[in-house]
């Protein structure tokens, strides 16, 4: 009778498992995406914010040397993470042998998508305005409401990263002329926390 | 050990049922397919057993239509979440007194 019982919990946690499958986000991306983050975070401000006086709520004068810059270290930050978030939870789903794409996959990513879009729109206008130091709070807030919102969907952690993620996003703002050290916080420091804590709670 | 043998759901003790509990508690709702591809189950077997589960009062359906093709999708009421939570504790503390 007692083996029973044990089946049936090996079962229910097999199920849950399986059928909330972003279960998939990997300990490891978070790290490797925590890593990237940091690399980005200090070439930004090696290249870009190193005078320190765009970190400012102002409309400041961005050269277009410095506008280059800022948009190629965004942009590799952000292909490379995805793509990396991409590969690795495609191979923990195919380890796990489910389909890749499904109902599951589509709601994650509408709901993740949705906010972070929203941001990354916003901060364009702002940046194209001269506003450049609003911005790198913006992506902390906007990814906050996006991790907040896809929360729902997958692993409870995401819903605590999100929260810090925003809390942080707001104490950029107050506290601007810090604004870069916020952001590696939030996207460097906590994703390898996350990572850590996920591959410890969950083994993946 | 009475009192914790009365505290099983008699709705969960047959595994299809545990299943789609299961997989309904951490899931806003699924459809009839993705269910029965999760647990592996033919379509009279689920029907069946998904039929008990809404005399119980623990899952309800939602018809809709998607690409004019109908969709009804399955989601756990908030008696079958609590009954369900009741259920495991109950085999948790089974589980541990054995020991």
């Amino acid at each position: 009778m007692k083996e029973k019982y044990i089946e049936d919990l090996k079962e229910i946690k097999d199920i849950m498992n399986r059928s909330s499958r972003f279960l998939s986000l990997s300990g490891i991306s978070g790290v490797s995406v925590g890593i990237i983050a940091l690399a980005g975070a200090y070439t930004a401000q090696r290249l870009v914010f190193s005078q320190g006086e765009l970190l400012t709520i102002n409309q400041t004068e961005l050269s277009s040397g410095q506008l280059v810059n800022l948009l190629a270290v965004a942009l590799a930050t952000m292909v490379i993470s995805i793509g990396l978030v991409i590969i690795l939870t495609t191979r923990e789903t195919k380890k796990r042998g489910q389909k890749i794409w499904d109902h599951q996959t589509k709601r994650v990513l509408i709901n993740l998508f949705i906010p972070l879009v929203t941001g990354g729109i916003a901060g364009l206008i702002f940046i194209s305005k001269g506003f450049v130091g609003v911005v790198i709070p913006l992506t902390l807030i906007f990814y906050g409401l996006a991790l907040f919102n896809v929360s729902k969907y997958t692993l409870n952690e995401i819903r605590s990263l999100g929260l810090i993620e925003i809390v942080l996003g707001l104490l950029a703002l107050q506290f601007i002329a810090y604004s870069l050290w916020f952001w590696a916080a939030g996207f460097g420091l906590f994703h390898i926390v996350y990572g850590i804590i996920v591959k410890l709670k969950y083994k993946s | 050990m009475k009192d914790l043998l009365n505290e099983l759901d008699k709705a969960f003790e047959n595994r299809v049922r545990l299943g789609i509990m299961s997989a309904l508690v951490v899931n806003d709702f699924l459809d009839f397919n993705a269910l029965k591809e999760l647990l592996g189950v033919t379509d009279g077997n689920l029907a069946s057993h998904m039929k008990s589960l809404e005399k119980s009062g623990y899952v309800n359906f939602k018809k809709e239509f998607l690409d004019r093709k109908p969709n009804t999708k399955y989601f756990a009421t908030d008696a079958g979440k609590e009954a369900f939570r009741k259920h495991i504790n109950a085999i948790e503390q089974l589980l541990n007194k054995g020991e």
